[in-house]
């Protein structure tokens, strides 16, 4: 069975919101509704996102790192906010595994995010409807879009290709691929959501170098420098051979 | 989590309201049972069921506050196989129905006699009609008790003590107030009602404060490590993607201050379970009606800051998320 999942490469990522830009100006005319903002240009502006990039730092300083976390709905295989919607406006999709909230049947009363750990439903503040990433459903089969092109938003819109997509469970997806050799993880996998997104971690590129390697023990100038003339009774080369 | 007041009224007027059922129907059991003396007066059982439904209507408009979309709320009956909430919302209006036509049953006197169990016992139409009632009062304290309890995610909620203590704490509050009911109706079963009233609260007091107890101690399984899947002892949130709040920071934060938090806690502690009796039990000395119905109203106070708490309290993990703007 086919389960869609972004894999996010966290080793990449720069922090630049290009995903989180992208996908609001795709999605804010989607099939699931405008992506509302509340007070754009006032005090406390606040609207509706699919897509949040968070940053985070490790470590004290001055040892630290920074790592930019994009965090969106991880369309998990066994999704807890499908199962206590009382209308079945929340469902995944057998077809491609995409966790979808139908926007005619939704009567936002929130449950659904009540029992997401990750916090990756948002209630639309205008349409009063609960909101999440659809994977770009109205992109991904779009036969008018190139083939090419035919991914999510954010996808496309990574600068550095942060961001993969495909069929995790297909074992030959580039998906798939970067989690077995990457060490792809999943988030709280405590809660046995099992998400399909998955992370690939900061990696450490690190040589070891050894004292002999930086003074050559065997100079090999002494093996390639002149030999000494041989005595002069010695046999020539010509009076040993028959050439 | 963030208390929504719409929730708050729900939960405890219909609690009440199936404690009152309760109340009403356990004295009429006990009577045809030959255990207390009969009810015959129609107006107290028309009157004391109208009160129920008073009480039901009023949860269930102050539910209609919570959805965003109140008008498409008939949809939430559809998924009763998985979701508790869609159960709730199906028992609720079945145990309204049932209460009203035991109540109807009452008014008309239309009440034909069914058999005799026994050989003494006689089992009328209304007994009947209110066993079933009572059937799906118990689903409906299951079914609140389980929105909240079925949550895994939610630590301080996910334990059989939320069940129980939805159960005890309306059936509490439904029997101080069929106990100043019975007062003011000058009913024989003010003491019955008062004994299992007095009963009720201390026992909802015990369940209650041991769920306090339990979520004192409560071990949170999602850490910042596990959240974003980075092995360190030391990670700061630097951003969380929004600036000035978003639903994440609105819904899941109660935003009280800590001095607040625990303020609400000693009250509804206060409130609900050692005044009330209190003031039960001078009012049961003293046959006083207005004592009696101000042990209610104040433990219905205290009821509204019990719940305020209980929502307050669960800490979702997804907030590991939102720590620092």
């Amino acid at each position: 069975m086919t389960q869609l999942a972004l894999v996010i490469d966290l080793n990449v990522c720069v922090g630049c919101h290009a995903c989180v830009t992208s996908c609001k100006e795709w999605n804010t005319s989607g099939t699931a509704g405008p992506m509302s903002d509340m007070n754009p240009y006032g005090e406390d502006p606040t609207g509706t996102f699919f897509n949040r990039v968070q940053t985070f730092e490790v470590g004290i300083f001055p040892n630290t790192e920074t790592v930019h976390f994009p965090k969106s709905c991880l369309h998990c295989e066994d999704p807890p906010c499908v199962p206590v919607c009382p209308t079945g406006a929340s469902y995944k999709r057998e077809s491609d595994g995409i966790v979808l909230v139908d926007s005619e049947k939704c009567i936002g009363c929130n449950y659904c995010s009540w029992a997401c750990p990750y916090g990756a439903r948002e209630l639309d503040e205008n349409q009063k409807i609960m909101k999440k990433c659809t994977l770009c459903v109205d992109r991904i089969y779009d036969e008018s879009i190139p083939e090419k092109e035919r991914k999510p938003a954010c996808v496309n819109a990574c600068p550095t290709n942060a961001r993969l997509f495909g069929d995790i469970n297909d074992p030959n997806s580039e998906v798939s691929l970067a989690i077995r050799e990457q060490g792809g993880y999943k988030l709280m996998p405590e809660w046995g959501t099992q998400p399909a997104n998955h992370y690939l971690p900061r990696r450490k590129t690190r040589i070891t170098i050894h004292e002999d390697e930086l003074i050559r023990a065997d100079n090999p100038l002494k093996k390639e420098r002149k030999l000494p003339m041989p005595d002069a009774d010695d046999p020539t080369l010509d009076e040993t051979t028959s050439w | 989590m963030h208390p929504a007041f719409s929730v708050i009224f729900l939960t405890t007027l219909i609690g009440a309201g199936q404690g009152l059922y309760l109340a009403l129907y356990t004295g009429q059991f006990y009577s045809a049972f030959k255990v207390l003396p009969v009810q015959d007066s129609a107006q107290y059982y028309v009157l004391g069921s109208m009160l129920v439904l008073v009480l039901l209507v009023a949860g269930l408009v102050a539910s209609f506050f919570h959805l965003g979309r109140p008008e498409r709320a008939w949809r939430s009956a559809a998924c009763w196989r998985t979701s508790w909430l869609s159960r709730e919302v199906i028992v609720l209006p079945a145990f309204t129905g049932a209460v009203a036509a035991w109540g109807l049953i009452h008014y008309t006197g239309w009440n034909p006699h069914l058999f005799t169990f026994g050989g003494a016992y006689e089992v009328d139409l209304s007994l009947l009609v209110g066993a079933a009632a009572t059937l799906l009062c118990f689903t409906l304290f299951l079914c609140t008790g389980m929105i909240y309890a079925c949550i895994k995610m939610l630590q301080e909620w996910a334990t059989p003590l939320t069940v129980i203590n939805y159960t005890l704490l309306g059936i509490s509050s439904g029997f101080i107030l069929a106990t100043a009911f019975a007062a003011w109706q000058d009913s024989p079963l003010v003491d019955f009602f008062g004994g299992w009233a007095v009963f009720a609260t201390i026992l909802a007091f015990a369940t209650r404060t041991a769920s306090l107890v339990r979520n004192a101690r409560i071990k949170h399984k999602s850490t910042l490590q596990s959240a974003i899947g980075i092995r360190h002892a030391h990670i700061k949130q630097k951003a969380q993607g929004a600036m000035t709040g978003s639903f994440n920071t609105r819904e899941y934060f109660h935003g009280a201050s800590q001095p607040k938090f625990r303020f609400v806690k000693w009250i509804f502690l206060v409130l609900a379970f050692p005044v009330p009796l209190v003031l039960l039990s001078i009012g049961l000395n003293t046959q006083a009606t207005s004592l009696l119905l101000g042990a209610f109203l104040v433990q219905y106070l205290g009821l509204l800051a019990e719940r305020w708490f209980f929502f307050a309290q669960a800490n979702h993990p997804q907030n590991l998320y939102y720590q620092t703007v």
